[in-house]
């Protein structure tokens, strides 16, 4: 049995039917074809499924695709338009080397993008804080850290088109 | 993982969602920020039939002031129980503790009515819900009845919310003391109490345990050394006396004992 939805996602609508187990992670990779957003531990642990909704930081694995009706989802992919250029967070990732492997970025970027919609200009340890619910088995966090601090410190990112390299 | 099959119905009142309750007994549960309900579902732990949705009945998200208590509808989210100027300023060993719960993500989403009804005793909530002698507010088909924090938690994972009502709102007596401590002991930022403690340090002091037996539990032994004034060492000495906490991979019994005299220890201190 499928239930009705409507859901906005990274400013697109989508109204269709979903099983109501459907969670909301699979909903994005399978459904919308959005697979920047990454199934890590599947138990609401790593993090690495984080996205917007409604502007808050949720693990899009511990939410189910019915609840989400009728809200707005943002995902990695709605941070920077096709064309450039980045957001500072993803800019910031650039510049100080905030990924190694990649796998935890996705939920990095938006758990640091939610943080800086409500603290333009954290201390470390509330970076730190922030990102308690995000794991990097890299262990990269320094750098992680680094990178949120850079979005916060140049709020207007690179003026660099992507592809131009710098 | 994906939980097994279910029927969704999204309720849109409370009383729509006790007559849902009525109509589907226990083959129902509730599910409001979903972060206790579903992980258990994708383990297979917990099968519902029927998910009665509550999350988009606004009107049992609330922090009201009543006076002589705080009201925190049971849809209140944690992170709004964290930034509430109202619990900081009449219940901040609530707020505070608000502020502990998993991760920034699960307080985005989790709300203290479910975490209660999820009556875990690993959970950091109940042990406040205990400290504070908060009064909580089910309704049912027949109406609404009050039931003190002490007859709230029956089993382990069972409360007195019967299968067909619902948690709709806890009362907290205001705290006048400044004096109330949050100690949580795990492993790793994000992960549950080993073992934890609330305590409300007033005339008619309240100290929750975590992890510290089968239901979230009180030591009443502690309470009594506290209010007839012995010192917080001989206080502390007497946080798991009469309790039974269990032994698993995170710790073994003796050493859950000896956790809690050190963390009740802190929170007299520091308190």
């Amino acid at each position: 049995m499928t239930f009705p939805i409507e859901i906005t996602v990274n400013g697109k609508s989508y109204e269709t039917e979903v099983d109501p187990r459907t969670l909301l992670v699979h909903f994005l990779r399978e459904d919308c074809q959005l697979t920047g957003t990454h199934v890590g531990c599947d138990t609401s642990n790593c993090g690495a499924c984080t996205v917007l909704l409604n502007g808050e930081a949720v693990k899009s694995c511990t939410v189910l695709t019915v609840q989400a009706t009728n809200q707005e989802v943002q995902t990695v992919e709605g941070l920077a338009p096709p064309d450039g250029p980045y957001t500072p967070i993803q800019e910031g990732f650039r510049q100080e080397h905030g990924l190694q492997c990649g796998y935890c970025t996705p939920g990095m970027l938006m758990a640091g993008t939610a943080l800086l919609s409500e603290i333009n200009n954290p201390t470390e340890e509330q970076i730190r804080e922030h990102l308690e619910g995000n794991l990097c088995r890299c262990t990269g966090y320094e750098m992680i850290v680094r990178s949120i601090q850079w979005a916060a410190e140049n709020p207007d990112g690179m003026p660099v088109e992507i592809g131009e390299g710098s | 993982m994906i939980p097994a099959k279910f029927d969704y119905k999204p309720a849109s009142s409370a009383e729509e969602a006790i007559a849902l309750l009525t109509e589907y007994g226990d083959e129902a549960k509730i599910i409001a920020g979903g972060h206790s309900l579903l992980p258990l579902m994708k383990l297979r732990l917990a099968n519902p039939e029927v998910l009665i949705d509550i999350g988009g009945i606004n009107d049992l998200s609330f922090i009201e002031d009543k006076g002589d208590h705080i009201a925190v509808g049971a849809l209140t989210r944690h992170r709004l129980v964290e930034q509430s100027d109202l619990l900081k300023q009449h219940i901040p060993l609530l707020a505070h503790t608000a502020g502990h719960v998993g991760d920034p993500q699960v307080r985005n989403r989790g709300t203290i009515g479910g975490s209660l009804c999820h009556g875990d005793p690993a959970s950091d909530l109940p042990a406040v819900v205990l400290a504070t002698r908060a009064t909580l507010l089910i309704a049912g088909p027949n109406g609404e009845r009050k039931v003190e924090a002490d007859d709230f938690f029956t089993d382990f994972w069972e409360t007195a919310v019967a299968e067909d009502e619902l948690l709709m709102e806890i009362q907290f007596p205001k705290f006048t003391g400044q004096e109330w401590s949050f100690q949580k002991f795990n492993r790793r930022a994000q992960d549950w109490a080993i073992v934890g403690c609330a305590l409300q340090h007033s005339d008619n002091p309240g100290i929750g345990m975590i992890n510290m037996g089968t239901t979230p539990v009180r030591a009443s032994a502690a309470e009594a050394a506290l209010r007839s004034g012995e010192t917080n060492s001989d206080v502390a000495d007497l946080a798991d006396d009469g309790l039974s906490p269990p032994s698993d991979i995170h710790g073994q019994e003796d050493y859950r004992r000896h956790l809690s005299k050190v963390l009740l220890g802190r929170a007299l201190d520091n308190s």
